[in-house]
């Protein structure tokens, strides 16, 4: 059961994080909210990839019988970062954008676009 | 270097793409000459490839290896990331191919060069990069890192022109609902890689059964998947993003949508098409008609010619989910009116690109002669721009299905699919188009009939010749559908219908 705690972290993070997206009106806090969904997703795919008493997957100074931890995973984890960051900065971008036009953050007084 | 056409067709556009503003530098003519450059040789890979992949079947690029059998580990694992060309992603390639040919020459001339010409092109090219390696990969992860490519080109694109106040708006919305899709996308990979330990779609479709992880997995592909197509309850970005992204854009922000669709054929056909019910068929089936009905209604209601354009591109994605879902609901007895609907749906795909993006110029070219697109102050734009409100009539009769025109070619086929399953069907989708023709007939009316408008500026001859190209497209598709179904549609049809066991022993051997 214990062994199963990461997944349900990451679950209650992802969880939080839909949550706050339907719940906040405040355009820093949705942002702040697709970050705890992607964090979430992120740690998932990491310990998907844990075995239990592995070592980093690095052969260089490994022994022959190592049992190593999966790599692939933290290589998507790495690009899933990368991609995250980009998606992060746009977002802040067009808030800092939408404040200048606007003079304000709250997403229901930000209404040009309807119907 | 034909061997590699696959590979250059995602990375001339990739490097391509960034070295736009380096050459913008050195000069403005240079820039353009090599934005063009990259468009016709991605355009020649995707022709090359489609020709390649009809004639001999499917193309498997392998990236590290001469050839696919040396990836296999021990028991059929692949281990190499490739690329995997059947029928339906050379279809896709030659719809992107097609468009970004006539977008982008468009752009050159519509985009001034003091609002930022530069960059708005080399966020066109990524996106070109990102839509073809969607079109090719063969790999469930690299499909993520291209859908976040597009995501984050369109949103680029989208909230570009910052100045307008209404474009940043539009942006935050789409990249939050795509940063979303791109999640759950990720979730589910990451759900099938803990199952099955890999990412390879051929290796994945043949260890999928239908397990509770599976299913999973499948309805977030589903949920990430239909936020990017623009589907009915999740269409609310895509006017927006229509709307406010240069007019000369938005054909590729369409073409973005069609790819999306394409990964979602990709993985129900493929991936999941061996422990698939007939009730995922009739969700896609039952989304598409909410799609198509409730963008036609939202299009009554629009003022903004953009936006009214923008709803009739959502309603046709409706359409195309309609004809694959009939498709999906049939696909444990395979009846032909089945396979008839899939060819409607997916030969809708390359009519709607070229009607859609015929309209969106035709509404850039309008925005580019009177600065404004409200249809409340435009009209009599007929006498001025003959040629334009002959184009946009062409395009909107197109898109209701009028015969002789391509819309009626393929809708005909959609409408005899969906007919046969359950007569609901075809006769919601006959009213909701139209529905779409009097939306459209009263757009035309607004903007182009009516006393004489004076039209001060003189379009540049480049415009022409794009609409020219599609409005030809159009007419040709529409007079001599037979030859396209049979050459480029019914392959890409069956290769969904019943290739995946081709598919399958393409990339695993055996």
């Amino acid at each position: 059961m214990i062994g199963n705690l990461p997944f349900v972290v990451c679950m209650i993070l992802i969880a939080l994080g839909l949550w706050t997206l339907l719940a906040k009106r405040n355009l820093i806090k949705l942002v702040i909210g697709m970050s705890l969904i992607e964090s979430g997703v992120n740690l998932f795919l990491v310990s998907l990839g844990y075995v239990h008493g592995g070592i980093p997957p690095i052969y260089t100074y490994a022994p022959n019988d190592a049992l190593m931890v999966l790599p692939t995973p933290q290589a998507l984890t790495l690009t899933s970062i990368v991609i995250g960051v980009a998606t992060t900065a746009l977002m802040l971008a067009f808030a800092v954008v939408i404040y200048r036009h606007k003079g304000t953050l709250d997403a229901r007084k930000i209404r040009d676009l309807r119907g | 270097m034909s061997i590699h056409a696959p590979i250059l067709a995602i990375a001339v556009p990739l490097l391509g793409g960034f070295a736009v503003p380096l050459l913008a530098r050195i000069h403005k003519k240079i820039r353009d000459l090599w934005v063009l450059v990259v468009v016709l040789v991605v355009a020649a890979c995707a022709g090359y490839v489609a020709a390649h992949v009809l004639k001999e079947g499917i193309w498997i690029y392998v990236l590290g290896a001469r050839n696919p059998q040396e990836t296999l580990a021990p028991g059929g694992f692949p281990i190499r990331i490739m690329l995997t060309a059947d029928a339906m992603s050379a279809f896709m390639g030659i719809i992107a191919g097609l468009i970004v040919l006539v977008a982008f020459p468009f752009a050159l001339k519509y985009i001034p060069e003091e609002e930022g010409k530069t960059l708005s092109l080399t966020l066109g090219v990524l996106l070109l990069a990102g839509i073809m390696g969607m079109s090719y990969t063969g790999d469930l992860f690299n499909f993520f890192v291209f859908l976040e490519v597009t995501s984050i080109a369109a949103c680029g694109i989208i909230g570009f022109r910052t100045w307008t106040g209404r474009a940043p708006e539009a942006a935050f919305k789409t990249i939050l609902l795509f940063g979303l899709s791109g999640l759950f996308f990720l979730l589910a990979v990451a759900f099938l890689y803990g199952e099955y330990g890999a990412l390879n779609l051929a290796y994945l479709a043949a260890q999928i059964k239908g397990s509770m992880v599976d299913r999973l997995a499948l309805a977030l592909f589903l949920a990430g998947l239909l936020i990017k197509v623009a589907a009915a309850p999740v269409h609310f970005w895509a006017p927006d993003a229509y709307g406010e992204a240069p007019a000369a854009k938005t054909p590729l922000l369409v073409v973005n949508t069609q790819v999306s669709l394409y990964g979602l054929w990709r993985i129900l056909f493929t991936v999941y098409g061996g422990a698939l019910n007939a009730g995922v068929g009739w969700l896609v089936v039952s989304l598409g008609l909410l799609t198509m009905v409730v963008a036609s209604f939202m299009a009554l209601a629009q003022t903004d010619l953009g936006r009214l354009v923008a709803y009739g591109a959502v309603s046709q994605i409706g359409y195309m989910m309609l004809g694959v879902g009939v498709g999906l609901v049939t696909l444990s007895g395979r009846p032909d009116y089945g396979l008839v609907a899939m060819k409607g749906g997916i030969f809708h795909m390359l009519n709607d690109a070229l009607t859609i993006g015929l309209l969106f110029l035709c509404v850039g070219a309008v925005e580019w002669a009177k600065g404004t697109r409200d249809l409340r102050e435009l009209g009599g734009l007929g006498h001025g721009l003959p040629g334009v409100a002959l184009c946009f009539l062409l395009a909107a009769l197109a898109l209701a299905g009028i015969p002789p025109l391509n819309g009626f070619a393929s809708k005909i086929l959609i409408y005899e699919g969906s007919f046969r399953l359950s007569p609901i069907l075809g006769a919601v989708a006959v009213l909701a188009s139209i529905f779409l023709l009097a939306v459209f007939v009263r757009a035309f009316q607004g903007a182009f009939l009516g006393p004489k408008a004076e039209v001060e500026v003189k379009l540049p001859w480049g415009f022409f010749l794009s609409l020219g190209v599609l409005a030809v497209g159009i007419l040709v598709l529409g007079l001599v559908p037979g030859f396209f179904v049979e050459e480029l549609v019914t392959p890409a049809a069956k290769a969904l219908w019943h290739g995946r066991a081709l598919y399958l022993a393409a990339v695993l051997g055996g």
